[in-house]
């Protein structure tokens, strides 16, 4: 296989990643919505901690972003 | 690859390049100090929030309307500092605010749709080096902070109490990377947001673009689905905009909870 075929693969390949994150993320605001539903007074005390979970969950797909930019823009 | 724009093909990447503006044969040490485009879209960022601050600070009685868009600012900041630090926290307001707001000014300005008048607006955010140099300093006050208040007690940090003597030897070194990667995270976690999102726009333009220059049938087709969908994505930007400077200062403040109280 050419080395430029396999650059473009593995960054494909790396953007798998980035869905798993979605996952992740759809997951945070899913359980928050569902707690929030049945007990909507303490919702807004953990607004906070909702973020620090998205923002968790979000890092590792920008993770796979930039191994994608990697794998695409760096000469070796 | 990278940066060859062929003919008649919206290249995503360009609106990234840093050009020099001003002074291209300036320098110091040998380093070039001339002044780009990013250093201009900074200047432009911090003359806005100066007079946006300006306008709100005239301290009436009866906040008028712009006086309560920015108290609402501080309030914001002052109660998540309260949430998350306690009554020390006050004293961080001044950095988290200004950390704050400027991230949240130059992501907004970012994404002004000047491109119509000819003018490119470049969000800075979206280059390391910048996002870079903000969470150095939040990891340096971390440091400071916590060698000033606790000493070389400091280091307990990496040791969360309560855990059993055989964990130590596991959790220590564990919690050591962890902390050793926060401003990592953090810069990452900005400058990757803004730059995806900015990517993602251009590429749909260049659908856009070369649907509708293709004739009036794949124009339908193509052109108008991604106009569409771009209006939704800008909408998203926003939104992402306001929550990517929330989370850096939430986790910057996190960060200098651990500092103040250990745990």
């Amino acid at each position: 296989m050419e080395a430029e075929a396999a650059k473009l693969i593995g960054a494909g390949l790396a953007a798998i990643g980035a869905g798993m994150a979605a996952l992740g993320v759809g997951n945070v605001f899913g359980s928050f919505l569902e707690s929030a539903l049945r007990n909507p007074g303490a919702a807004d005390g953990q607004q906070g901690r909702l973020f620090i979970g998205f923002a968790a969950a979000e890092l590792l797909g920008l993770l796979a972003f930039v191994v994608a930019m990697i794998i695409l823009f760096v000469e070796v | 690859m990278a940066g060859e724009a062929e003919a008649g093909k919206v290249d995503p990447m360009h609106q990234f390049t840093v050009e020099p503006l001003l002074g291209q044969d300036w320098n110091i040490g040998g380093f070039n100090i001339a002044y780009t485009n990013s250093a201009m879209w900074m200047t432009i960022t911090a003359v806005v929030l100066f007079v946006f601050m300006l306008g709100g600070m005239k301290r009436e009685l009866v906040p008028g309307r712009w006086q309560m868009m920015v108290e609402s600012f501080t309030g914001f900041i002052d109660d998540m500092l309260e949430a998350n630090i306690g009554k020390e926290g006050r004293k961080y307001v001044p950095y988290i605010f200004s950390l704050f707001m400027f991230i949240l000014f130059a992501n907004l300005l970012g994404l002004l749709p000047l491109g119509i008048v000819g003018v490119h607006p470049f969000t800075f955010t979206s280059h390391f080096t910048v996002t870079g140099v903000l969470a150095i300093m939040s990891f340096a006050i971390v440091l400071i902070v916590g060698f000033w208040k606790h000493g070389l007690h400091f280091f307990s940090l990496f040791v969360p109490s309560g855990t059993p003597l055989p964990m130590v030897f596991v959790i220590a070194p564990i919690e050591f990377v962890s902390f050793l990667f926060r401003p990592f995270s953090l810069a990452l976690r900005l400058f990757v947001a803004m730059m995806a999102g900015h990517i993602l726009l251009k590429v749909l333009s260049g659908f856009v673009i070369n649907g509708a220059n293709a004739g009036i049938g794949v124009g339908a087709m193509v052109s108008i689905p991604s106009f569409a969908l771009m209006i939704g994505i800008s909408a998203l930007e926003i939104l992402v905009a306001g929550i990517q400077a929330y989370v850096f200062a939430l986790l910057t403040s996190l960060y200098i909870n651990d500092a103040e109280h250990l745990h």
